[in-house]
């Protein structure tokens, strides 16, 4: 699937704005994206799970706020920084 | 009052060399530097431009190549926190592996997530690599790699009393519950004092494993018992590296000082002007004198405005443990200066004399070359200052 990165990320990403992602859960996803890029997941997610106040992730055209949904290879997942702070 | 003299053939040689500012602001980090006699600084950054750092710390130790770890605590608007180590002063960073995070609770229970780590202090000389991070919220951790990866001190971020010690969220400052002053005993590695705003003082003789509240005397005016065993407010605690048993403490009420193995601080704030009182953030300490520190005073009535009381900014110094306060107000605005300087926003240097240094929220870094008699502003315009910190680069 496709994942796509704001720019406040693509330090960990080879400045990529798009990334492969790889399996059959948001948590799985993320849990192998850190694998190729170290410390990106904790930037995103904090150690309970939680996707952070200021960030907002998409599977498609849903806003999802938990990681325990499926996902399929055909998928899109966006990562965005919240409209937080004007 | 004891005035804590240390006999002056015992004392270490100042060094004479450049001297480094460790500027953390809310939108990056700085480094100052000056030339030999402390009269040019060249300013080098922004590092991590546009993230909050918090705190950027140099190792007091240096590894057998004659490296010297520097850390940053940094974070932004939007991401989660992090550590960010260089071994080369700043000029290439590469981030913690396993920055400070509290374990994991279990499924339907409410967990701790660290906010931003918010200080950092090199471990003892005879514990190379280690390392102690405090976060908001309070939360102690520990690092023996160098700051590559980081481990909950459980003894206290999981103690059974760690809700009562540390209140709730509104206990805080407006930026979220801190640890902060993390000590580390020179003579023992053991015996470590950590400071939280809010909970107060507390003590550990066990690297941490069981902790005690030190607190007595502490005055907390915003609670209804007056005196608690903790809860305390503290804003910054300073222990003397040649006399280990001497503390002080600016607290949100008061400033106070301890001498171990007594358990009851002695508020010697009482000894300020009344009309300037003895609030502030900062406390700094001279470096080979225990007996001489420097606090920044601020406006802590009414709303709580945290300037310099009637816009006329100025440190104060003690040279007798704080029996008695100097004004030193000397370069400084004499009005329509209305300067917060946060508690991390203050150092000395080691020279002879003494270099004092301060940053305030509107992005000024002052110095003084000569213990706070004339003050400089050497930088103007950097963003909000949360900390300082004086470093010599070279003997």
């Amino acid at each position: 699937m496709k994942i796509l990165i704001p720019t406040l990320l693509r330090s960990y990403t080879d400045e990529r704005s798009v990334v492969e992602g790889h399996g059959a859960t948001l948590a799985e996803v993320f849990t192998e994206l850190d694998a190729r890029y170290p410390g990106i997941r904790f930037r995103i997610i904090d150690e309970q799970d939680v996707i952070r106040r200021h960030i907002r992730i998409w599977v498609n055209k849903h806003e999802v706020r938990t990681l325990k949904i499926p996902v399929a290879a055909s998928d899109e997942v966006m990562i965005f920084q919240a409209l937080s702070g004007g | 009052m004891k005035t804590d003299k240390t006999p002056r053939s015992s004392l270490p040689r100042p060094p004479a060399g450049a001297v480094a500012l460790l500027v953390a602001t809310r939108k990056g980090a700085f480094i100052l530097r000056s030339d030999k006699a402390r009269e040019a600084w060249r300013i080098v950054g922004p590092m991590f431009f546009g993230h909050v750092v918090h705190h950027m710390v140099l190792d007091s130790r240096q590894s057998a190549k004659g490296v010297r770890t520097l850390l940053a605590a940094t974070s932004t608007g939007h991401l989660g926190p992090t550590i960010s180590r260089s071994f080369d002063l700043g000029k290439t960073w590469s981030e913690a592996k396993s920055p400070p995070a509290f374990a994991k609770v279990a499924e339907g229970l409410k967990g701790r997530a660290v906010g931003h780590t918010f200080w950092l202090t090199p471990g003892h000389a005879s514990e190379p690599g280690t390392w102690y991070a405090g976060t908001s919220p309070q939360g102690l951790f520990r690092s023996e790699d160098d700051g590559e990866s980081w481990a909950s001190v459980t003894g206290f971020n999981d103690n059974p009393m760690y809700a009562s010690w540390t209140g709730g969220e509104q206990d805080g400052t407006p930026d979220g519950p801190k640890m902060h002053s993390i000590i580390v005993d020179p003579r023992d590695p053991r015996h470590l004092y950590v400071a939280m705003s809010s909970g107060g003082v507390f003590e550990s003789r066990d690297r941490g494993a069981s902790w005690k509240p030190i607190n007595a005397g502490v005055l907390a005016d915003f609670r209804p018992d007056k005196y608690p065993e903790f809860g305390q407010d503290a804003h910054c605690v300073r222990l003397h590296p040649l006399a280990p048993d001497v503390l002080y403490q600016q607290n949100h009420c008061g400033i106070y000082r301890l001498e171990r193995p007594g358990v009851k601080w002695q508020r010697i704030g009482e000894n300020m002007p009344r009309k300037i009182g003895d609030i502030g953030f900062p406390i700094v300490l001279h470096p080979r004198d225990p007996a001489t520190l420097w606090v920044f005073p601020m406006d802590g009535g009414t709303v709580w405005p945290r300037t310099s009381p009637d816009g006329k900014p100025a440190a104060y110094v003690s040279r007798n443990s704080g029996g008695t306060w100097r004004r030193q107000d000397s370069g400084l605005p004499k009005r329509h200066g209305w300067f917060t300087v946060k508690r991390q926003a203050m150092s000395v240097d080691a020279h002879d004399p003494v270099g004092v240094y301060f940053g305030t929220t509107g992005g000024e870094i002052w110095a003084s070359p000569d213990e706070g008699e004339e003050w400089l502003c050497i930088a103007r315009h950097l963003p909000e200052i949360y900390a300082v910190e004086a470093v010599e680069l070279a003997r």
